[in-house]
């Protein structure tokens, strides 16, 4: 793997088997009585988190802890930018105090790119603006593996907010590199143009998404898109594309409803389907850590040779 | 002081003179222009082999940044970088700090050009006080003091009533409007062109019609006032459709198109550096499809000129998040370069098309002198090298910033020499040229 | 020749092995195994087969890979950016407080995997004891570690390798010291 982890496009399936194998044996620490491991022993990681996370900052805490690393929480309150201090003045004086790590989540697409050009510690993206989350996409993977054991062949749905979603974007090439078909589905204002040319499918029909779909996955719906006009209320929005019992049923019976969270009851998802039975997404948020912890490890660089000892 | 351009090869598409001919300029005119003219006392700059002379160069949009924005650029340094790529001449645009919107500012850029005494400087003035889009500036005032033709560019003119205003008001003093084509809500708050690139990269996009769309309604009020417009830095192959019908129609439309635009394509915004901020300008840079078709316009003659939309900004302010960076890049200083290795030698223009859609087009089109070489015209002249190998070199730049996505390529064709009002102003220490 | 422990005295090696734990441990029910993955676990389980065989007792058995204890990870130049060694999971599923882990290896060289593989199993929980077992001592240590089973000592010099193929992984039993 290279020096940073920007994003799935950066990660061959090698890559990415390399890190779900590795978030296997990661997540056996998890349940052990002593959780900790002194890999990352005497590393400091800062968490630069630009925009408010309570699930990917906790989880990336929790990983690097268990790793032993010593963990750095900056919280980029919005009066700091009001202040003017750039992204790179920001990571520059960071970078000053040599942490090893910077997992940065920011508002702005190629906010990661930036900084991996000019820090010498390693960048983990934790949500560039539209454009990427690589740890997210890494722990949906795994999670499906769980229940399907291959991800190749499966028929996946993903339902929602296209155009904004790096959620999307992750899982859009990740998916298809491990060879799911990938079925996205949308209003047709909220369909990233081009977004075919990454050889998924696209629909407006949500039936259609999710007919004998093996996986579905809905993402979160803003309600700053209605001023946007992208479609008219968020009623109109979950009758046309909500996940209920029913369109649930259109699926394999083993279908397994995954989302990214956090989760608007009501209008993205039904609750009974977000507390139902083929509800993964409490398993999702668990595997997060030992995803994380996978990727911690292998992005902290060592020796090659397995038999050194 | 007189000086004789003895031994190259005169370019001249106005008179339709292409050979082998001598330039005499006696102090700021050309005295006279014929084979094998003798010295008679003049300093003799001999021209080296395959180079060639032409009337100067003309640029037509051009940022100086000057008033305002001075850490930039400079009517200073941005005259010295206009010379260094050939350019004798440059119009520059209003958006500075204050407007140009009246007499004092466009008096303020024309002393200031005075001073560096370089370039000729012809300030295009503001259509709207401001530049806000509400009340006519004081357009009257802006010719008489020295502006050439008017603009909102940065902004379309915000409204149709606005702009047929304009252009019937402008037309009294034979000022054409030129246009910065985008529709303002379906641009949004895009930094780039809406498709694959863009998608993948998750950022938000600006459609080809944003400037389409524009760019018919001033055609249309083009039509209906009779008034001329300019459609600056065109980007999209509808917008050319446009000009074309509009032209066909009899409309008093001319466009101009920039380097990059025939140059580069969204591709450069994740190759060869990922979310690099010298890729994003407005109008963005778009698919191939509408490169080659500026390749098209510019080989059929719908285009009628090429100017850089030189855009300066300093560095600090270019290395942020792609969403917060400045839109522009610099051109003076890899413009003409660019021009001889993607058209001229790839065939796509001639040699004399090259030179109407740098000088005699620019010339005619804001009514100013030049676009030509005739005997008692002014001494405004450009040697050209067109095999010269030039690497660009972004540090070495005249131009106070050095935001540009070409630094480092490699490309045959350059500048030999620069001359405005029979001063030489630029010399190209790479070739052999001594003067 | 490099072959210095074949099929047939490895399984003789194996078994002697076998006979000492039961000599030595009268409550052969306190005592586990747990093998340092990748070949000390087939080696704990054949250990427990013949513990088995012999006394009818069952051993618990478990595997532990060391990989995230190691003392060589994460170099410190920031250009070391090489692939990180696998990790294998960790299967103990037992207990390990008050009991006697005996740690199965296939060889012991420098010590440093024996430490390692010391401060993952506190982790786990206190045994009573802890032994080591190895099929091959090496020497060169650079610890102070020592094995209380061996199967064999090789004296070899730093610059020859030691190979231990067994049949679960490599498909035959067979030591080599190569040059």
């Amino acid at each position: 793997m290279k020096k940073d982890l920007l994003g799935i496009a950066d990660l061959s399936p090698d890559d990415i088997y390399r890190v779900l194998e590795t978030a296997d044996a990661m997540r056996e620490v998890g349940q052990r009585p002593i959780k900790k491991v002194p890999t990352l022993r005497g590393k400091t990681v800062v968490n630069l988190f630009y925009e408010p996370s309570t699930r990917t900052r906790t989880s990336f805490e929790i990983a690097e802890k268990r790793l032993s690393a010593d963990t750095l929480n900056v919280a980029v309150a919005a009066s700091s930018v009001l202040k003017g201090e750039t992204l790179v003045d920001t990571a520059m004086n960071i970078e000053a105090m040599s942490p090893d790590m910077i997992v940065l989540r920011h508002a702005s697409s190629g906010a990661c790119h930036l900084l991996s050009r000019i820090c010498k510690s390693r960048i983990i993206n934790a949500g560039d603006g539209m454009h990427e989350h690589p740890t997210q996409a890494l722990l949906d993977a795994f999670t499906i593996k769980e229940h399907k054991k291959d991800i190749a062949g499966l028929k996946i749905a993903i339902v929602g907010d296209l155009l904004h979603s790096r959620v999307l974007r992750s899982n859009a090439l990740l998916l298809t590199k491990l060879g799911a078909e990938l079925w996205v589905c949308g209003p047709p204002t909220l369909v990233p143009p081009g977004i075919e040319c990454l050889g998924v499918r696209v629909t407006t029909s949500v039936e259609e998404a999710v007919q004998d779909a093996d996986v579905i996955m809905m993402l979160r719906i803003q309600q700053e898109r209605m001023q946007g006009a992208f479609f008219p209320s968020l009623r109109e929005y979950f009758n046309v594309f909500g996940m209920t019992t029913e369109r649930v049923k259109l699926a394999k019976p083993d279908v397994i409803i995954m989302h990214p969270g956090p989760m608007n009851r009501g209008v993205e998802i039904a609750s009974e389907v977000a507390d139902g039975p083929y509800s993964v997404i409490l398993e999702q948020v668990a595997n997060g850590v030992a995803v994380r912890m996978a990727v911690l490890y292998l992005l902290a660089g060592g020796v090659e040779d397995e038999a050194a000892a | 002081m007189k000086r004789l351009l003895k031994g190259g090869r005169l370019v001249d598409p106005a008179s339709g003179r292409d050979g082998m001919f001598d330039v005499l300029i006696d102090g700021d005119r050309i005295a006279r222009i014929g084979r094998d003219l003798p010295a008679d006392g003049a300093t003799v700059v001999e021209i080296p082999s395959g180079c060639v002379v032409c009337p100067g160069l003309i640029d037509m949009h051009v940022h100086l940044r000057e008033p305002g924005q001075e850490h930039k650029e400079t009517v200073a340094t941005g005259t010295a970088a206009a010379v260094a790529g050939g350019f004798t001449a440059v119009a520059c645009m209003p958006n500075t700090t204050p407007v140009n919107d009246n007499a004092g500012v466009t008096e303020y850029m024309l002393k200031k050009a005075a001073e560096a005494n370089l370039a000729r400087v012809y300030p295009i003035g503001a259509v709207s006080r401001g530049q806000k889009g509400e009340q006519l500036a004081d357009i009257a005032e802006l010719k008489r003091a020295g502006c050439v033709a008017i603009t909102d560019d940065g902004r379309p003119v915000a409204t149709a009533v606005l702009m047929r205003r304009a252009l019937e008001y402008a037309s009294m003093f034979d000022m054409p409007v030129i246009e910065h084509c985008e529709e303002q809500t379906l641009k949004g708050d895009g930094v780039a062109h809406e498709g694959f690139q863009a998608s993948s990269l998750g950022l938000r996009g600006i459609p080809n019609e944003a400037e389409s769309i524009m760019a018919l309604r001033d055609i249309s009020l083009s039509s209906l006032t009779g008034g001329a417009v300019h459609i600056a830095h065109m980007s999209a192959r509808q917008t050319l459709a446009a000009v074309r019908y509009g032209k066909s129609n009899g409309a008093r439309v001319t466009c101009e198109v920039t380097p990059h635009h025939f140059v580069l394509t969204d591709a450069t915004l994740a190759a060869p550096i990922p979310y690099d901020t010298n890729a994003k300008m407005n109008p963005p840079l778009r698919e191939a499809v509408d490169r080659d078709a500026m390749l098209d316009g510019l080989a059929d003659g719908s285009i009628d000129v090429i100017a850089t939309d030189h855009a300066p900004h300093a560095a600090d302010e270019k290395q942020v998040e792609f969403d917060n960076a400045p839109f522009g890049i610099t051109g003076l200083e890899t413009a003409v370069s660019l021009c001889f290795d993607r058209l001229v030698h790839k065939g796509i223009v001639s040699l004399s098309r090259l030179i109407e859609l740098l000088s005699v087009n620019p010339a005619r089109i804001l009514n100013v002198p030049g676009g030509s070489l005739a005997e008692g015209g002014a001494a405004d002249v450009t040697i050209l090298a067109p095999d010269l190998g030039v690497t660009v070199v972004a540090a070495t730049m005249k131009s106070k910033s050095k935001n540009t996505p070409f630094d480092g390529w490699q490309l045959r064709g350059g500048v030999a020499a620069t001359i405005v009002g029979g001063r030489v102003v630029y010399v190209n220490r790479d070739t052999a040229l001594q003067a | 020749m490099p072959v210095v422990l074949d099929a047939d005295r490895m399984a003789r090696s194996l078994a002697r092995i076998a006979h000492e734990i039961l000599e030595r441990n009268r409550g052969i029910e306190e005592v586990a195994l747990v093998g340092i993955r990748t070949r000390g676990v087939p080696l704990a389980r054949r250990l427990a087969k013949s513990i088995h065989d012999v006394s009818g007792h069952d051993v618990a058995c478990g595997a532990l890979d060391i990989t995230l204890y190691r003392d060589d990870l994460s170099g410190n130049a920031p250009t070391a950016v090489g692939p990180q060694p696998v990790i294998r999971k960790t299967e103990i599923p037992f207990s390990i407080d008050g009991k006697l882990i005996l740690l199965v290896d296939d060889v012991l060289y420098t010590g440093r995997t024996i430490r390692a593989a010391l401060d993952a199993l506190i982790d786990f929980g206190r045994p009573r004891a802890i032994q080591l077992i190895v099929l091959v001592d090496r020497g060169h240590r650079e610890l102070p570690i020592k094995a209380d089973y061996v199967g064999k000592n090789i004296p070899t010099s730093s610059a020859q390798v030691v190979q231990v193929h067994l049949n679960e992984i490599d498909g035959r039993d067979e030591v080599e010291v190569l040059p």
